[in-house]
């Protein structure tokens, strides 16, 4: 991608409604490939259904849903992000200096979505497909109903891990409060490292040690309905 | 539903200012709850004082009525505000006072009783409330406030929050409660009585008569964890700070930033934007499950 | 030995414990898992067929057919969005999911929709490539589990459904079983093929109208603004659930009474769960007359509508539009007894066959089974929805000019009596040849 000097955004003086729409133009990776938005004061929906491969920059804290179904941009808040940050993301990366809120990548299909800091709870869930990395904790019912994609927790996870789990895999250096309902460990295997491996750089998360992880997922029983584990349900 | 702000002022410098910091957290908050807004201000205490606040139900209705039941009682004046008035009475002749306003002038809602808080709600956006009361030169050690989208109850002036069930004590909450009925009934059968048929009104109506069997303000809310079932954020005032509960599901949001000078609440960061220092502010999501409590010392 | 009551009296079945109740606790015994089927509400229930229109009269004047004018014409998400829909007829067809019905099933129902002017929409699975090709008017569903969910096919939508529940059960999760999640459906839906496949019961990003109000934002913003946005829920609180999807900021409200047909749920769950449509429709047309926005933000009743009757009797009530699930599903062929043989191989007869989570469907409709599939034609289909979406239009306008409507949006509550005091209850109309409404509306809500 060719550097160009940044468009600036301040939301003190722009409509959020004009920036999305310059955001959605049909010709802004040509026009604007980065922009630095400022003031965001918590806005919700920022940086929403951005489908370019362009760089946003947003210096503050954001709302609900900051760059939902994100496809193709790198969306880098310097600051926190509300609920459901990077909500059904395709494609791109969105990073969180600061903490997620609730339900970080909510049903994500695909994409890179790093937290710096902590994620609370329902981190990943839904997930079909987007690899999350958290540097550090993630709340309670962390991958409730993961079907596909990774998620990474270099700290703790809270109670009810992976409850309800379908495919996707989870790793998680610290301490795991309780593990959800048909969520087990498994042996972490070379391909496990690999992939620990290849998404901590991409991350830059250094210093972190892919063997120190340990991998959980599905234990499959709840896949056909039968009375006996009717007490999972 | 709904959205809750509160300030907890740590630095005392800052308390003529309380006012002018809230009422921008209320009218952020306003997509959540534009059906009413109310707010409860903790001022200085006053010994051997119980102040009254009273909301009138019709504008015809004048203070003047509640002036003269109060008589010798009272301390001077009622501050009146919009359709409030605060009456400061003879502390010993707060029981008495208040069963009469009750019992012979229906034209007033009592809001709130107690040495320190003052409850001002109405129907209403935010911004509409609040410059009905004049808020912003309102000030004070803490405030809670509360802006209202009613979901199973009417919009009424009683219907808002806060609810006021003990002296100085007020709770608001964003959430749905679901075994409130049942709660209603056990807490009725045990004397207590409800203006509204709001969930809300039920959850502060548990926490005070668990206070008032003795628990301390943590041991009500770590009850109200066993026996309240649903989603809720609550904040709760007490005469010395407020406290935060969240549900162990935790679906409905809560965002706290704190400074030297403040500790402040809402329920998205938007209402903390404006505070001074927030950009260097922590700023931090209660846990699920857990009571949090800040108070000045006695 | 004859028992001592001899043979004087005959045997007597219990109407509590009667034959239904029996077996279904015999096969809870032998199998020990809840009884899973599909449509909506069986059991007899107060309904459409309890109310009655009142024609011309001498004080009241009805219309001439053909040439005096009947409008059936609708515009359905006005309120914010810059490109509403248009429907020519005030019947949609309803969200079903691709997984619950054949790709020849959606295409089918697309076909005859657009011959008509009006709109389909997709289900718990997301948009086929099929169904966006053939409905000129495409609803998106946004459900709790956001199987097949993603930006392209929202941009493609016409329109938006956020679906908090259905009318079949309100409160609870889709359900599709492994012999319906071949590779094709599981591909969609990101989940391995053959599985039981499990679905929330909330939404993973938004709980409660304050925070819907911020997802419905976020929709119109990733839409800019262009599509409208509909809120569905089961018929439960119907008065409040409407003021609120109001207040969050709906184009549309959809009310999906507890006749509303289901693809698969638990029996226990349809039978006693919901409201019956015809005390759905009254309260929420009440929370938006009191916010100002009856009409502004348009009513979608679903939910049992079978015939014209029903869709007059719903637009009397209030509603600006209906959807249609099951009817257009029998329209397409489901449970006809072209295919008795077939039924009775299955243990059951044609219009009893609701076992469509089987996906064993002789028609060919609820099934992803190829050969199954195969035998609907989609073509032949489309024109048999198209005619009874004709038809439907037809006695609905016949209907409304003999009420002397020249817009079949002009029917009203006063157009109606009851039958039973059941049904004027719940509708708020007169027992016929009484001024008597029973009930007191603002009890209901506990304004007291």
């Amino acid at each position: 991608m060719r550097t160009a000097d940044a468009a600036i955004a301040d939301l003190e003086v722009m409509p959020l409604r004009e920036l999305n729409a310059a955001f959605h133009a049909p010709d802004v990776a040509a026009i604007a490939p980065v922009w630095r938005v400022k003031n965001p004061h918590g806005a919700h929906a920022l940086a929403c259904g951005v489908d370019a491969p362009i760089a946003i920059d947003i210096d503050g804290h954001v709302g609900y849903y900051c760059a939902g179904m994100n496809q193709q941009a790198t969306v880098h808040i310097h600051g926190n992000a509300g609920t459901g940050v990077a909500e059904n993301m395709a494609s791109g990366t969105v990073i969180v200096d600061g903490d997620a809120s609730q339900s970080a990548g909510a049903s994500g299909l695909g994409g890179l979505l790093h937290v710096r800091g902590s994620a609370a709870a329902r981190c990943g869930i839904s997930m079909k497909g987007i690899d999350v990395v958290v540097r550090g904790d993630v709340g309670h019912l962390a991958a409730f109903m993961g079907q596909a994609g990774t998620l990474i927790v270099c700290g703790d996870a809270g109670e009810g891990l992976g409850d309800s789990l379908y495919e996707a895999r989870l790793f998680v250096r610290g301490r795991v409060a309780s593990l959800g309902a048909d969520c087990i460990e498994k042996p972490l295997r070379e391909g496990d490292r690999a992939t620990l491996a290849a998404l901590l750089e991409r991350c830059g998360e250094h210093g972190v040690d892919p063997a120190d992880f340990r991998r959980y997922g599905s234990a499959r029983r709840l896949y056909h309905f039968h009375v006996d584990h009717a007490g999972a349900y | 539903m709904c959205g809750i702000v509160g300030l907890f002022l740590k630095d005392r410098r800052l308390e003529p200012d309380l006012g002018r910091y809230l009422v921008p957290m209320l009218t952020s908050m306003a997509a959540r709850g534009p059906d009413s807004a109310g707010v409860a201000v903790y001022g200085p205490p006053a010994a051997a004082t119980v102040k009254i606040t009273l909301a009138r139900r019709t504008p015809e209705a004048t203070f003047d009525a509640v002036a003269a039941l109060a008589g010798e009682t009272a301390h001077g004046a009622p501050v009146v505000r919009g359709d409030h008035a605060v009456f400061a009475i003879d502390a010993a002749a707060a029981d008495e006072i208040l069963a009469r306003i009750r019992a012979e002038l229906p034209a007033f809602d009592v809001t709130a009783a107690g040495n320190r808080i003052e409850i001002y709600k109405d129907v209403g956006t935010p911004a509409e409330v609040a410059g009905k009361l004049d808020l912003v030169a309102v000030g004070g050690t803490h405030a809670i406030g509360h802006t209202r989208m009613a979901t199973e109850s009417a919009v009424t002036v009683n219907g808002a929050h806060p609810f006021s069930t003990g002296r100085d004590q007020c709770l608001v909450h964003n959430g749905s409660l679901s075994n409130h009925h049942s709660l209603r009934r056990r807490l009725a059968h045990d004397g207590v009585r409800f203006a509204t048929d709001n969930d809300s009104e039920v959850a502060a109506a548990y926490l005070s008569r668990q206070m008032a069997n003795g628990r301390d303000l943590r041991g009500a809310l770590e009850a109200a964890l066993a026996d309240l079932d649903g989603f809720y954020t609550f904040v709760v005032g007490t005469e010395r700070g407020f406290a935060v509960l969240r549900d162990p599901v935790a679906c409905k949001p809560a965002v706290m930033a704190e400074t030297d000078a403040y500790v402040a609440f809402g329920s998205e960061y938007r209402a903390l934007a404006a505070l001074p220092g927030i950009a260097a502010a922590r700023v931090w999501e209660p846990a699920p499950a857990t009571v949090y409590v800040w108070e000045h010392a006695a | 030995m004859a028992s001592s009551r001899g043979s004087a009296l005959p045997p007597v079945f219990s109407a509590t414990f009667d034959e239904f109740s029996l077996a279904e606790i015999r096969r809870a015994a032998a199998t020990g898992v809840y009884d899973i089927r599909g449509m909506g509400a069986k059991r007899r229930l107060p309904h459409f067929d309890d109310l009655l229109l009142l024609g011309a009269s001498i004080s009241r004047y009805p219309l001439e057919g053909y040439r005096e004018k009947c409008d059936t014409r609708v515009t359905i998400g006005a309120r914010f969005a810059s490109k509403p829909i248009e429907l020519a007829i005030p019947i949609t067809i309803a969200g079903m999911s691709f997984g619950a019905l054949s790709a020849q099933a959606k295409e089918a129902l697309g076909r005859g929709a657009s011959a008509m002017g009006t709109s389909t929409t997709t289900g718990d699975g997301g948009m086929t490539a099929e169904e966006r090709r053939h409905s000129t008017q495409l609803v998106y569903q946004v459900l709790p589990s956001r199987y097949g969910l993603n930006a392209d096919d929202l941009r493609r939508a016409d329109a938006i459904e956020i679906v908090v529940g259905q009318g079949a059960k309100p409160g609870g999760g889709g359900m599709l079983l492994g012999q319906k999640i071949d590779e094709r459906v599981a591909a969609m839906r990101t989940l391995p093929a053959g599985i039981d496949q499990r679905s929330a019961c909330r939404h993973p990003d938004w709980t409660g109208p304050d925070d819907l109000a911020i997802k419905i934002l976020e929709l119109r913003e990733i839409t800019d603004w262009r599509t409208p946005i509909y809120v569905k829920v089961g018929a439960s609180r119907p008065y409040y659930d409407t003021a609120l999807a109001a207040k969050s900021g709906a184009d549309a409200v959809v009310i999906d009474g507890m006749q509303g047909g289901t693809a698969a749920t638990q029996t226990t769950f349809i039978e006693n769960v919901g409201l019956p449509t015809i005390a759905a429709i009254r309260p929420a047309v009440a929370a938006l007359e009191e916010l100002g926005l009856y009409r502004t933000v348009q009513l979608i009743v679903s939910g049992g509508i079978r015939s014209g009757a029903d869709v007059a009797k719903a637009l009397a009530l209030g509603a600006d539009a209906v959807s249609i699930g099951t009817a257009a599903l029998v329209a397409l062929g489901d449970n006809d007894p072209a295919y008795e043989a077939e039924y009775a191989a299955l243990g059951t007869t044609a219009g009893a066959y609701d076992a469509w989570h089987e996906g064993r469907d002789p028609a060919g409709i609820t099934t992803q089974d190829p050969e199954l599939a195969a035998r609907l034609d989609p073509v032949a289909a489309g024109k048999r929805l198209a005619n009874y979406l004709s038809v439907l239009t037809l006695e609905t306008q016949a209907l409304a000019r003999a009420c002397g409507k020249s817009h079949v949006n002009h029917l009203e509550p006063e157009d109606l009596v009851a039958l039973t005091v059941e049904a004027a209850a719940m509708a708020r109309v007169p027992l016929a040849g009484t001024d008597w409404i029973p009930g007191n509306p603002a009890m209901a809500r506990g304004d007291a």
